[in-house]
């Protein structure tokens, strides 16, 4: 018992994130589970690339069928994320997208967000990052939404004079 | 089938050092949605994404039996910050 306790103190330590679990499911949902088709990868990663913020949600951002994907969608508009600058997918409307973007990000739940191609979380994370100012900072520096003026007399004088082209 | 409680403590307090746990079933008994608060000193230099990634995979199976799940991961640092808080 004792010992049993101890080896598992020590490879919790290491916080091991390689999975040490033994999955125990039938070999063809193992399987299935495993490997999604190159096609359906590369349609992710299109879908991952098709926009600064990317969404995958259960309903659209008008109607949300899930309190979780409600949630991520209310907060995007509260950084006043642009629309244009958001793309949401549905994953109720595509039953392979539903179980592709999991295996795909390596995530179980929906909703998922993308920042710049990049994997930042769930709904919990979202919020958190969010309470704690993190996203607002990553919308920032991704330049998804405009930084505040830090000052009247700020390096932003000589770009703001230039009118942008349109 | 549902995910009882049990399952879900055992296989967190199976694998790190837990200074706290929380698992709130957040679906009126038919155990396919559950909240989980984990305090644990292995979370110490991991960012959220890596606690949370951890949780999802020790879970795995659980997980994917169920309609909902929803973590929060703290050190016990953090944790009493957070409580400080909340009070």
């Amino acid at each position: 018992m004792a010992s049993m306790l101890r080896s598992a103190f020590r490879s919790s330590s290491a916080l091991r994130l390689q999975a040490s679990s033994v999955v125990t499911m039938s070999p063809t949902l193992a399987l299935a589970r495993r490997f999604i088709s190159e096609q359906t990868r590369s349609a992710i990663q299109k879908a991952v690339d098709s926009s600064p913020v990317v969404v995958f949600m259960k309903g659209t951002p008008d109607v949300p069928q899930c309190g979780f994907s409600r949630a991520v969608i209310q907060i995007l508009d509260l950084h006043n994320v642009p629309p244009e600058k958001l793309a949401a997918f549905n994953v109720l409307e595509d039953s392979e997208l539903r179980n592709g973007i999991k295996e795909f990000s390596d995530w179980p739940t929906i909703p998922q967000v993308y920042v710049k191609g990049e994997f930042v979380g769930g709904c919990d994370i979202v919020l958190g990052m969010h309470q704690s100012g993190e996203l607002e900072t990553l919308l920032q520096n991704s330049d998804v939404i405009s930084k505040p003026p830090t000052s009247d007399a700020d390096s932003d004088a000589s770009s703001t004079s230039t009118p942008a082209s349109s | 089938m549902p995910v009882s409680l049990d399952n879900l403590e055992n296989a967190i307090r199976t694998s790190i050092p837990v200074a706290h746990l929380e698992i709130i079933d957040t679906s009126n008994g038919c155990g396919e949605n559950y909240a989980i608060i984990v305090v644990s000193e292995a979370f110490e230099g991991k960012n959220t994404l890596a606690r949370h990634r951890y949780i999802n995979d020790l879970l795995k199976d659980e997980i994917a039996q169920m309609h909902a799940f929803s973590q929060k991961t703290f050190t016990p640092k953090q944790y009493d910050a957070f409580l400080a808080k909340q009070a």
